[in-house]
């Protein structure tokens, strides 16, 4: 079906009903019992977890595939914010204009971008890759090219938005002025049951970037499972073999790109989809360093892998900073005094604010002892309990390098 | 004339910043083949350490001043300085006012430390590792570094003065035959360029004259041959890594006066200095301190009033522009060896 | 009638003469060796050949084409395959994998946006790959990962891959360096049954004159960046000319 093999066709039937299950899924604790706090079925924190999953799944494609370290992708992600807040302002709230224009305009980018950048390899790509990132952020921070050409472009620090001022041309008298799919308001809710205790909210935006997120998903197991993906995963491991085999990489490379770039822009439309805003710090090198993090954390070149390490990073990023020094007391309660006190001390540093101390620890040791990601760590664990039953198996201290794409052929 | 001489002179602070954390980052890259993304954390950590030495010397005790009345009409309470003190309030003040420059000596033992102690806990288990993973731990690293910093010390910008002495600019003009007043130029940012210069002059006497950085450099050139020598290149490029963080932490202490040391400056100046590395060409070490300074001047030309109302903002973004150029042109940088890093 | 025709080649490195006139012809199906004692320029000509090198002077003519100025994968695309002195293989991909990308290379050429479709589905490629893998023994390491096999299973690949191409003129630099009596004997009848089953012209770069006497027809002899004589393996091994280059110049 779809294309797809029958595992796959499976494996992508269960992506899309965790998916579509999630304000259900992320809500296993009931209004008022103390575990509520990790809850994390509510609109914001849903949409979140979609787009940074598209985010990721794109940055993979350029990453896990092809090996080539791009330390810049947050620039596209701008650039989509831009667009689909540009379209707002002359069109209307309706969010179908914008989102094909981030695509294509973040499209555009990506190529001028990667002729530059893919005439090299290595480090000297992720250097580039940066310095463009961080001269579009420094461009749209402080409004350059709308100095030039004498109209705001960006809005510098204050960041796009609608003004009432706007043209709008296509804006109904009856039309809402938020954002919407013909008149599907993003940021309401259609259904929002309280059963027995457990509250579960259905939110408009979450379904749409739950939607495109499927498809974003879908199509990179098509690309992971064609010519091309194998062309991609083969500049990884040796270009020199690749040329030497009548293959011209650069527009493979190009290609990956260029369609990562595309899934960044995406991502960045459906962030402004979901909140009218569009600001520069979307584009600054820490938030590309936060992409390739999660794709690390969750597992390079694996199919899941990356949406698992978006999805880990939003939630533990909204869980830890909201843990403070009553709640960790809270927990701890139940220990002496003194050894309450020093726990909590102990732990201050790595909560709330300290979120990006936990996860600058957390990264450094998944690079260090875990390469794989999340889903090596998850499949090592599969063979450390089927041990037993398969008496040998493959070597994984020998070959750690395999254990990512073992955990794809295995359908995850 | 002046007017260009001045433009000059502003981009030599920056300028020295740049060089000497490209000379670190290329010191690194050449012997031990690594990309060190912590290296602006290094840079970092260096201003906080002249940020820690002036909290340290303004440590007080606290006594009860029977003679003076505070606005309540209690007893003042008088902060009095450790080394007030001991060494008495004159000389105590001036140790006071001579934080930054006294971190010079506060901050080698702990740069040179902590370089080993990363060399040899962390970046030693990356060199077989690929490129992409070294430069994600160190990444990781800079992180950490930095939300433990700004764990300590907060997130705000903390001013760390010059000494009064070197407080004020003056007349740099007037002693090179200008007119009067025609360029002024504070004190200490004429006292970093020569310092950096002092450093740049240091490191690359210490590779040229000594026998040790005689191996060192044979080392950057081929390593394997060095190595079938019999000679122990491991530990010297430990050494040079060591060497390559206090470079770094020097250029961080006494940066501190030039602008007050926020967790984040190191970062801030990392992407810039890896910029510079390419334009000056990887793995070159001349090229590297001529980058650093000529792009640090032309950003300044690029600030001049004159040229921004021609190109709005260009200021901003003249190094990323001339790092393109640059690429696109001659790929290996101004100064690189062909066939280093060229793929 | 020759299939590579190189004349006059020049090459510079420096104040270096790396070839020095190269004027040298490959029948087509023959087995053609070029041998010659280190820094004779035999990795250098080769080089040039594939195109990772351009020479200062000469022309190197393919089929009645110029070689020169193409990059690698245009050479490889005009039916020139090259295995290397270390096997380059896709360390990563499976054994089946590594053979299938030559087979998508011989059909969809130097690049194709192919993103929707699927490799599985693809079954003239797939049986393809299969048939190859089976001349070369290796069916039941299809879904190994090419990094785990052993140097003479990666040397096997490698070829396979290359003849996955169905190229022309196969190039081989020094195919049995470093290897084991059993895997240097190995590679060699593979070779052989190769150049009997195939309508392919080989030309091999080889220090190992076990190797070169039992699979030449006409060998080469280069002697510093030119060539000395070119001949039959019978009259090669009774040259003063070779013996007083490679007995000459090893001391």
């Amino acid at each position: 079906m779809f294309g797809l093999s029958k595992t796959d066709t499976r494996f992508l039937l269960i992506v899309i009903c965790l998916t579509l299950a999630t304000p259900i899924l992320l809500q296993p604790f009931p209004e008022g019992s103390g575990l509520a706090q990790f809850n994390a079925g509510y609109p914001d924190l849903m949409q979140r977890f979609a787009i940074f999953g598209i985010f990721a799944i794109g940055f993979n494609i350029l990453f896990g595939l092809t090996g080539y370290l791009s330390f810049g992708h947050a620039a596209f992600l701008g650039v989509g914010s831009y667009s689909v807040v540009w379209m707002y302002k002359l069109l209307d709230y309706n969010v179908l204009w914008g989102l094909p224009l981030a695509i294509v305009v973040s499209g555009v980018f990506a190529l001028l971008i990667g002729i530059v950048s893919l005439r090299r390899t290595g480090i000297y790509f992720s250097i580039l890759t940066l310095a463009f990132a961080q001269m579009m952020f420094v461009i749209s921070y402080s409004d350059l090219l709308g100095r030039f050409v004498g109209t705001s472009i960006t809005n510098g620090e204050t960041g796009l938005q609608v003004y009432t001022s706007d043209p709008q041309v296509l804006l109904g008298a009856t039309e809402p002025n938020v954002p919407h799919l013909f008149g599907i308001v993003m940021r309401e809710n259609f259904w929002q049951p309280n059963i027995g205790g457990w509250e579960f909210t259905f939110n408009n935006g979450y379904y749409f970037c739950a939607v495109i997120a499927i498809l974003a998903f879908y199509l990179s197991l098509r690309i992971f499972r064609s010519p091309f993906g194998m062309m991609l995963r083969a500049i990884k491991t040796n270009q020199t073999r690749l040329n030497y085999t009548g293959l011209n990489t650069r527009p493979y490379t190009m290609a990956a790109f260029v369609i990562s770039g595309m899934y960044a822009g995406l991502a960045g439309g459906l962030l402004a989809a979901m909140d009218p805003l569009a600001g520069a710090e979307r584009m600054q090198w820490t938030a590309s360093g936060e992409v390739v993090l999660m794709t690390i954390l969750g597992g390079a070149g694996t199919l899941m892998g990356p949406v698992l390490g978006a999805g880990f990073i939003k939630y533990f990023e909204n869980i830890f900073s909201k843990i403070n020094d009553n709640v960790l007391h809270g927990w701890f309660a139940w220990m002496p005094d003194g050894l309450e006190d020093f726990i909590v001390t102990i732990l201050h540093p790595f909560v709330g604010k300290g979120w990006h101390l936990t996860l600058g620890i957390l990264f450094m040791l998944v690079v260090i002892f875990l390469p794989g990601g999340l889903v090596e760590g998850g499949s090592r664990i599969m063979h450390f309990i089927k041990r037993d039953r398969k008496a040998k198996g493959r070597d994984p201290e020998h070959h750690p390098e395999h254990i990512a794409y073992v955990a794809e052929k295995e359908e995850f | 004339m002046d007017a260009i001489l001045l433009q000059v002179l502003n981009g030599l602070d920056k300028g020295s910043a740049y060089a000497l954390i490209a000379l670190g980052l290329t010191l690194i890259f050449g012997t031990l083949g690594v990309v060190n993304f912590a290296h602006g954390a290094l840079f970092m950590i260096g201003a906080f350490c002249a940020v820690t030495l002036s909290r340290i010397l303004s440590f007080s005790f606290e006594v009860l001043d029977e003679t003076q009345k505070d606005f309540l009409g209690n007893p003042l309470k008088v902060k009095t300085p450790y080394v007030e003190s001991w060494f008495g309030p004159e000389v105590g003040a001036s140790i006071i006012d001579w934080a930054v420059p006294l971190a010079i000596l506060f901050s080698i033992p702990i740069m040179v430390a902590f370089g080993f102690i990363m060399e040899r806990g962390l970046i030693k288990h990356f060199y077989k590792r690929p490129h992409a993973d070294q430069i994600l731990v160190t990444f990781g690293l800079a992180i950490v570094l930095q939300e433990v910093i700004k764990y300590f010390y907060g997130a705000n910008p903390i001013p760390t003065p010059a000494p009064d002495a070197f407080k004020g600019s003056f007349d740099f003009g007037l002693l090179i035959g200008f007119a009067e007043n025609a360029i002024i130029y504070p004190y200490w940012r004429m006292i970093y360029f020569v310092f950096s210069l002092l450093v740049i002059g240091g490191v690359f006497a210490f590779l040229q004259f000594t026998t040790f950085g005689m191996v060192v450099r044979a080392g950057m050139a081929d390593r394997e041959t060095v190595g079938l020598l019999g000679i122990n290149i491991d530990r010297r490029f430990t050494i040079m890594f060591g060497v390559a963080a206090a470079v770094a932490g020097l250029a961080g202490v006494m940066y501190t006066p030039i602008n007050s040391p926020n967790y984040h400056m190191g970062m801030d100046f990392l992407v810039l200095s890896f910029v510079v590395v390419v334009v000056g060409g990887m793995g070159s070490l001349p090229g590297a301190v001529l980058a650093g300074f000529m792009l640090g001047i032309l950003e300044s030309f690029a600030s001049m009033n004159q040229i921004k109302s021609i190109i709005p903002g260009i200021d901003q973004i003249i190094i990323y522009l001339i790092a393109i150029i640059i690429l696109l042109t001659r790929p290996r940088g101004l100064m690189g060896r062909k066939g280093v890093m060229e793929e | 009638m020759s299939i590579l025709e190189v004349k006059n080649v020049n090459k510079r490195f420096g104040g270096l003469q790396a070839l020095g006139d190269v004027n040298l012809s490959v029948q087509e199906h023959s087995v053609h060796a070029i041998i010659g004692p280190n820094g004779a320029g035999k990795s250098t000509l080769l080089n040039v050949l594939v195109g990772k090198l351009i020479p200062d002077t000469g022309s190197v003519m393919f089929d009645g084409q110029s070689v020169l100025g193409r990059k690698p994968h245009e050479i490889n695309q005009m039916g020139i395959s090259r295995v290397f002195q270390t096997p380059e293989i896709f360390g990563d991909l499976t054994v089946k994998e590594n053979v299938l990308i030559p087979c998508f290379a011989k059909r969809d050429g130097a690049f194709r946006m192919h993103a929707f479709e699927t490799v599985a589905n693809e079954k003239a490629i797939n049986e393809q790959a299969e048939a190859m893998l089976e001349d070369v023994n290796m069916l039941d390491k299809l879904d190994m990962p090419a990094e785990s096999l052993s140097r003479g299973d990666k040397r096997r690949l490698e070829i396979a891959m290359c003849l996955s191409q169905q190229p022309r003129l196969l190039l081989l630099d020094e195919p049995t360096a470093g290897m084991a009596r059993a895997d240097t004997n190995n590679t060699i009848d593979l070779l052989k049954e190769i150049h009997e089953k195939r309508d392919i012209t080989i030309a091999i770069i080889e220090h190992d004159m076990h190797v070169v006497f039992s699979l030449a027809q006409r060998i080469t002899v280069l002697a510093q960046g030119t060539p000395l004589v070119e001949d039959t393996p019978d009259n090669i091994k009774g040259h003063p000319k070779v013996r007083e280059a490679y007995l000459g110049e090893a001391h």
